[in-house]
């Protein structure tokens, strides 16, 4: 027993930092520019088919990631120019009924270009096979990798936000946006870094999962819900935020999953528990957010009012 | 006579009508001197590879033979899209107004379901060259269907059968949560009688198993039974061998094989399937079809193509047999179920629910010479193998 909660605590950090990954740009779009994204997944998916592409193209994982950024970067100030920029003043009606327009177009488009079929990104030398955790456990270092290169770029992100001056910006913009742009603040100019920089984010997030998991057109929309429920309870805006909730979220979810029907099966015959597990662990999350949102309705740091 | 009596007049009378074209049993389509076949298989969205690898299948006999039977052939392709309602609709106008003689098709079973009826009521033959539902195996056997494939619950037997033989004490079952799934775990079961180590249903299209690849790492198994169709199996089979958890047999049916090797390639080596064939099959037939195959399309075949390859053979034998004359239906059933051909399966016979009396293997993912991935036989487990639903079949 012992063994797998330790096997699913690790899960829920590799799972955890790959959500704070896309929940990070996701909440400091919806926070600082008010704009609610559900082409937010479609980033993530971006991100996977551009590494399997480039990593095809050189040969080599480390360039397919390299490249995967400025690609992204590409893929970010396109988008803002293009469509989200003429979201701003509209109603979260309009930018939902326009970004899940941009979900569908994006998976058509992709299956127009890459195919149909899900494609594989082979893993880096380097980082394949498992290390010996105890006794006869094993873990992949793949996902050990993952584990510190998001925690990395989570310090990273806090060092950027809390230390420097386009940092302060964005914070001051998630606070309260009008009084940014009253101070003689390129508004325009913040809002394409911001949404950049979350394009950024899920697209690495992206290309980090591309060799565990096939690249596929649905996968997007996959992770979205889970990450809404992150930028809901880590409260809209705050990175901090995000970074707890992804963890909270990742690790209930992959423990619960299993120790769910355990637990269940000291009150209950183990095919009614098996049965209830099955349909509860699904729904913890979303309980966990429920009742997280009675006692502090704005998320664990939401401040704006 | 009141308006609704008047309609429910007119309605049996067309019933009537209707059962009477059926009962003359020879479609229009029967009359004019060319073999008309359409294929439904799935073609796009995830599972598209199957279906392309029944298509290719099924056109590299035709092309070889050129005219089936010695008639001047004529084959359309229809894509189902992995969508009963729309399958349906493809059947019909199939049927009605292709007037085809043959429909060949398709691969999942819930369209064979959907498309069954409006085929095989216009006395139109059904040939699936994949799905094997239970019901039209059993008590809904129909002379107007046949299966070149196997009945749904066989490869999972196959894989019972050989933990059984192995003695394995606790397994860990797992299969996607849905129809098909609960049927694969409980096929497993009909032959295989030791514990299981636990039993585990994941979302249908879960691509992370971290968590039950947790659970099988903390329990220790004898061995693993997964059903994962498609894209789920590769990313089964890719993380399997990433958590280290190799030395952990891996039984599967429907998970290891040529269309999704492609994509696993070595994680997948060493692991075990069920299944009725496998490209290196020790026979003629085989060895001439697994390298045309090869040749055409550059990718080894799989079950999917070796099955629709049968298919069109099956045609060809019996409508030579038949001297090409399709309007006597009863002649032409006959000869379909003489299976008079070489599959590159080897022994191959209908049974008396239309479906295949065949030899099952467990099969091994393998490296070829030639760097390509395929399946290879391993051991036989079950010699001319009859499904368990026959004994429900009376036809007619």
């Amino acid at each position: 027993m012992m063994n797998l909660l330790v096997l699913q605590l690790l899960n829920g950090l590799q799972l955890g930092v790959l959500l704070f990954l896309i929940a990070a740009g996701l909440t400091l779009v919806f926070g600082i520019m008010d704009v609610v994204n559900l082409a937010h997944g479609v980033l993530y998916m971006v991100g996977a088919y551009f590494i399997a592409t480039f990593a095809a193209m050189t040969g080599s994982f480390w360039w397919g990631l390299l490249l995967t950024v400025p690609a992204a970067i590409a893929v970010g100030l396109i988008l803002e120019l293009v469509v989200i920029r003429r979201l701003y003043d509209r109603s979260h009606l309009d930018q939902v009924l326009a970004t899940f327009g941009l979900v569908m177009i994006a998976n058509e488009a992709v299956k127009i270009v890459w195919g149909t079929s899900p494609l594989a990104v082979p893993m880096p030398e380097l980082l394949s096979g498992s290390v010996p955790l105890m006794g006869p456990l094993q873990y992949p270092v793949y996902r050990i990798a993952i584990i510190a290169s998001g925690l990395a770029m989570a310090g990273g992100l806090y060092l950027v936000i809390n230390h420097t001056r386009i940092g302060m910006l964005l914070r001051a913009g998630a606070t309260n946006r009008a009084m940014v742009s009253a101070l003689g603040i390129d508004i325009g100019k913040l809002f394409a870094i911001v949404f950049t920089l979350g394009a950024v984010l899920a697209c690495i997030a992206g290309a980090l999962v591309a060799p565990i998991l096939s690249v596929d057109t649905g996968m997007g929309e996959s992770v979205l819900i889970l990450t809404f429920v992150v930028v809901v309870i880590g409260g809209i805006g705050s990175i901090r935020g995000a970074f707890l909730g992804a963890i909270l979220v990742a690790v209930v979810d992959t423990l619960g999953g299993v120790f769910g029907p355990i637990l269940l099966r000291s009150v209950l015959d183990p095919s009614a528990a098996g049965q209830a597990g099955r349909m509860l662990a699904p729904m913890l999350i979303y309980i966990l957010m429920a009742a997280l949102l009675c006692v502090k309705p704005d998320g664990l740091f939401g401040g704006r009012g | 006579m009141t308006m609704k009596t008047n309609l429910l007049a007119t309605t049996t009378l067309s019933i009537c009508l209707a059962t009477a074209a059926a009962a003359q049993d020879v479609p229009a389509s029967a009359e004019d001197d060319v073999l008309k076949i359409g294929l439904i298989l799935t073609l796009s969205g995830p599972a598209a590879s199957l279906g392309e690898q029944a298509r290719n299948g099924f056109m590299l006999a035709a092309d070889r033979i050129g005219e089936l039977g010695g008639v001047e052939t004529e084959i359309v392709v229809i894509d189902d899209e992995q969508r009963p309602d729309k399958a349906a609709d493809d059947a019909r106008e199939l049927v009605q107004r292709e007037n085809v003689d043959f429909v060949v098709g398709p691969i999942f079973s819930n369209i064979a379901v959907a498309i069954h009826q409006p085929v095989t009521e216009s006395g139109t033959i059904l040939i699936s060259p994949n799905a094997g539902p239970s019901d039209f195996a059993g008590a809904q056997c129909n002379p107007n269907f046949f299966a070149t494939s196997y009945q749904n619950d066989q490869n999972h037997e196959v894989m019972g059968a050989y933990a059984q033989k192995q003695g394995f004490q606790n397994v860990f079952l797992m299969a996607p949560n849905y129809q098909a799934g609960k049927d694969s775990l409980a096929g497993f079961k009909n032959s295989y009688t030791g514990g299981t180590a636990g039993e585990v249903f994941t979302e249908l299209g879960q691509l992370d198993f971290s968590s039950e690849l947790a659970q099988i790492a903390a329990f220790q198994p004898d061995a693993l039974f997964a059903f994962m169709p498609g894209g789920m199996g590769v990313n089964l089979v890719k993380q399997y061998d990433q958590a280290g958890l190799s030395s952990i047999p891996f039984l599967s049916a429907f998970t290891v094989d040529e269309t999704t090797l492609p994509a696993t390639q070595d994680a997948a080596l060493g692991l075990l399937g069920g299944a009725n064939w496998a490209p290196d099959l020790d026979n003629a037939a085989n060895e001439e079809f697994v390298s045309e195959y090869i040749e055409e399309y550059g990718h080894v075949p799989g079950t999917y193509a070796m099955q629709a390859y049968d298919a069109a053979q099956l045609i060809d034998s019996a409508v030579e047999k038949v001297g090409g004359d399709l309007t006597d239906r009863d002649a032409l059933r006959a000869a379909l179920k003489e299976a008079d051909f070489d599959s590159p399966r080897g022994d191959f016979s209908f049974g008396v629910n239309n479906f295949p009396v065949q030899d099952f293997y467990l099969v091994e993912a393998v490296k070829r010479d030639d760097g390509l991935y395929a399946t290879s036989v391993r051991e036989k487990i079950f010699d001319d193998y009859v499904d368990t639903y026959a004994e429900n079949c009376t036809m007619e």
